[in-house]
């Protein structure tokens, strides 16, 4: 090797090191900049999105009502052993509180949560609080044992004390049908309380049974559009469209009318003599699977059908000068292809069924209620955000999974939304 | 081409949902009043708003909401400046005044607590409507032998037919107590017991197959009218307004039950002084009088009581005759209650 190659193998080697870091630093800036064009959805999903969920999830197992309304208290009870009753300090320090919380109007609050594990707290802790005497009549425990023999049994301090707990599962559990007793054992519910699992079971069964009937309907309609030449298949689609530009209610109202007792379905069907007498076609699990299917059949047509015009005609010529029927044909090639389409479909109305609310509450009957109508029950009437959440975390918690399960049977690669 | 129309009906909605959004917030206002829309929120315009206005100048906007106590702990905690007085029934007068979300009203500036009817009185808010849950029948399809009672809309072999009722615990396991014989004024009394509960379900149980659950206060004069049910309850104002409408609906009084509405002004608010001041003019008995010949609901203050039309009198469900057979919702009851039975509910229609 001579003098010279040694100096042009150590300028080439200094261009090379240049170059790489001009091309390292133009990728970063690139980098930087994708990650500036993302960055607002980025945001906006964390707002949104996951920030939202994150705070629900939080709130199912939020325990702060008694520890910031009564932080002495909750210090104290935490030391209890659980067995008897806790000690004077623990009364005194309660009796305390429970005038200063009364005086500050903060008494509701802690009175709500000690309810939601054993009924009856509520009264308990307001009456206690409006007859509390200024000095104890010998010690705290008989003054408040006087004005109520409830305090002086281990359970009602058991409540207080699981309720001085940073978190708690109350809630959680109560959307499992279970709950914990004096022992702190976790037991089932009573059978009149026992309902979220029923329920929980109901929404995913009911969201089945549409998203079955969604693609019994669909399939045939997204076939018949797809093989259509494109004009005319695209005008049919805007038919299929028609119902987003139609609110959800007044569709679901339509619905009662034309299902109701004196409805025209009923009117055709005595008037054809097929019936004697009007059948309940609505107010039933019957009317919620109708809307519902009607509602949400336009999300199962989408995918299948973008996924149908996708195949090309081809495959099943070839298969038919295979020697294939038609109905082999259609079995073995083109029901395939187009499982990525039924999978999104399925998925899409699923997901969206298991979340409905007002189509149910007003063509179901009361036994056909679905979870999010208890979520709205606990958010607005009564609200117990800790249940809401709880009932919130449990079916997302249980659709997450469920999505799990498919990915692993279908494969979510295969999955193709429109 | 899908992709292109469903981006397009995704942008509509969204578009639709800002334009919401920009309408449901309302401008800088002296004052703004929310209540329950529809035609209640028009009489209450003609008799209160648009008086108010034009007596003090002051400018007031309105918005509408449908209950819940809920959408206004989101309002309250949420900083928002947006509603300042807002009619509430007794249930989220309770629960809001309890969790902070009201502030005290000041009696004494509209006169005492002894010029009103006693429910109406509460620290966080003045009653302004009574309202009644009644039995409600068409009487073009029952013409002869009226029902009475609850016990009457118990009884499926003189009126054979499906009976609506509100899929709710509240009004129908009261209804089911009176149905099975408890006198009205023991209702509560009864319903506060373990065996009161049961007693409750187990005569639910017994027009079980026969009920249809209706939801919105609209549906009730809707299944009537449709012939889905033979009688129904219903909310009492409801009725009235489908008789406007050229509908031979019946109220039956015997064994209603009725709740007040109030007035409550948020706490927060930096119209206080407009809020109570609008308060102040909504409660006095000259505008009061005013509000029965719009819809049919009583009035709270007793001064515009005793100055309503007789005849329209009859209608409501202050009318003396009316109250003297009606029992109030125990609000203290269902606060304290409304979970343990709701679930209770829920597990009895699943059986």
């Amino acid at each position: 090797m001579t003098a010279g190659d040694t100096a042009l193998t150590a300028v080439a080697a200094r261009e090379r090191a240049a170059l790489q870091w001009r091309l390292r630093r133009s990728e970063r800036r690139r980098g930087w900049q994708a990650a500036l064009l993302v960055a607002p959805l980025l945001l906006f999903l964390l707002a949104s999105f996951l920030l939202p969920i994150a705070g629900m999830l939080l709130r199912s197992v939020d325990n702060s009502e008694l520890r910031t309304v009564m932080p002495a208290t909750a210090a104290l009870i935490r030391d209890w052993s659980g067995e008897g009753l806790p000690d004077e300090q623990v009364f005194a320090t309660f009796a305390t509180e429970l005038r200063a919380a009364q005086q500050a109007r903060a008494l509701a609050s802690v009175a709500k949560r000690l309810a939601y594990d054993l009924a009856g707290l509520r009264s308990l802790l307001m009456t206690t609080a409006r007859n509390l005497p200024e000095q104890p009549a010998g010690s705290w425990r008989a003054s408040l044992t006087g004005l109520d023999p409830q305090w002086g049994e281990p359970a009602t301090w058991a409540v207080i004390r699981r309720a001085a707990a940073p978190l708690t599962p109350l809630y959680l559990l109560a959307a499992l049908d279970r709950q914990q007793d004096a022992a702190g054992q976790i037991v089932r519910m009573p059978p009149e309380r026992a309902i979220y699992v029923t329920i929980l079971l109901r929404t995913f069964w009911i969201g089945l049974v549409v998203t079955w009937w969604c693609l019994v309907l669909g399939y045939p309609l997204a076939y018949k559009l797809a093989s259509l030449p494109l004009r005319t298949s695209n005008l049919l689609l805007i038919l299929v469209l028609l119902p987003f530009w139609t609110s959800l209610l007044v569709r679901t109202g339509a619905w009662v009318v034309l299902l109701q007792r004196e409805g025209p379905i009923n009117d055709a069907l005595l008037a054809l003599r097929l019936v004697e007498e009007p059948l309940q076609l609505v107010y039933n699990r019957f009317g919620v699977y109708v809307a519902m299917t009607h509602i949400l059949l336009p999300f199962m047509v989408l995918p299948l059908y973008s996924v149908m015009r996708g195949i090309p005609p081809e495959y099943i010529r070839a298969a038919a000068s295979l020697g294939a029927r038609p109905l082999r044909a259609f079995v073995r090639v083109y029901l395939p292809l187009t499982v990525p389409g039924i999978g999104a479909g399925c998925l899409l109305v699923f997901i969206l069924a298991i979340g409905y609310y007002i189509t149910p509450a007003l063509v179901g009957g009361a036994n056909d209620q679905m979870i999010s109508y208890y979520v709205a029950f606990y958010t607005n009437q009564t609200i117990n955000w800790g249940m809401a959440s709880a009932l919130g975390a449990v079916l997302l918690i249980a659709t997450l999974v469920l999505f799990a399960l498919y990915a692993r049977l279908v494969g979510t690669d295969r999955l193709k939304l429109s | 081409m899908t992709r292109h129309l469903f981006g397009g009906g995704a942008a509509g909605i969204a578009t639709a949902a800002l334009l919401g959004l920009s309408a449901g917030s309302a401008p800088a206002a002296d004052l703004t009043v929310t209540s329950f829309g529809g035609t209640y929120q028009d009489a209450q315009r003609e008799v209160y708003f648009e008086p108010f206005k034009q007596a003090t100048g002051l400018d007031l906007v309105e918005d509408v909401w449908n209950g819940g106590v809920g959408a206004i702990r989101a309002k309250v905690e949420g900083g928002g400046e947006e509603w300042d007085v807002v009619q509430v029934e007794a249930e989220e007068l309770v629960i809001g005044c309890e969790e902070g979300l009201y502030e005290p009203i000041d009696w004494d500036a509209l006169g005492g607590k002894d010029q009103f009817m006693d429910a109406a009185v509460d620290d966080c808010g003045v009653g302004t409507i009574v309202w009644s849950t009644v039995l409600a029948y068409d009487a073009d399809k029952i013409t002869d032998d009226p029902p009475q009672s609850w016990a009457d809309f118990w009884d499926t072999e003189k009126y054979p037919g499906k009976r609506g009722l509100r899929r709710h615990a509240k009004y129908t396991l009261e209804f089911a107590l009176m149905a099975d014989g408890v006198p009205p004024d023991q209702v509560y009394e009864t319903l506060r017991t373990e065996e009161g509960v049961d007693r409750a379900f187990a005569k639910l149980d017994e027009i079980k197959d026969d009920i249809i659950w209706w939801e919105a206060g609209a549906q009730a004069p809707q299944l009537l009218a449709s012939g889905e049910v033979i009688m129904t309850n219903a909310y009492n104002g409801r009725i009235s307004a489908a008789n406007e409408e050229g509908r031979n609906f019946k109220v039956v009084w015997p064994g209603s039950i009725y709740a007040v509405d109030s007035w409550v002004v948020l706490s927060g608010t930096p119209h206080q002084d407009a809020a109570l001041q609008f308060i102040a003019f909504a409660s006095a008995p000259e505008r009061q009088k005013d509000l029965p010949n719009a819809i049919a609901y009583g009035v709270t203050h007793k001064g515009a009581a005793e100055q309503i039309d007789k005849e329209v009198l009859a209608d409501l469900p202050t009318a003396p005759d009316n109250l003297a057979v009606a029992i109030e919702l125990d609000t203290e009851f269902w606060v304290e209650n409304v979970e343990r039975l709701t679930e209770r509910f829920t597990a009895w229609a699943a059986q």
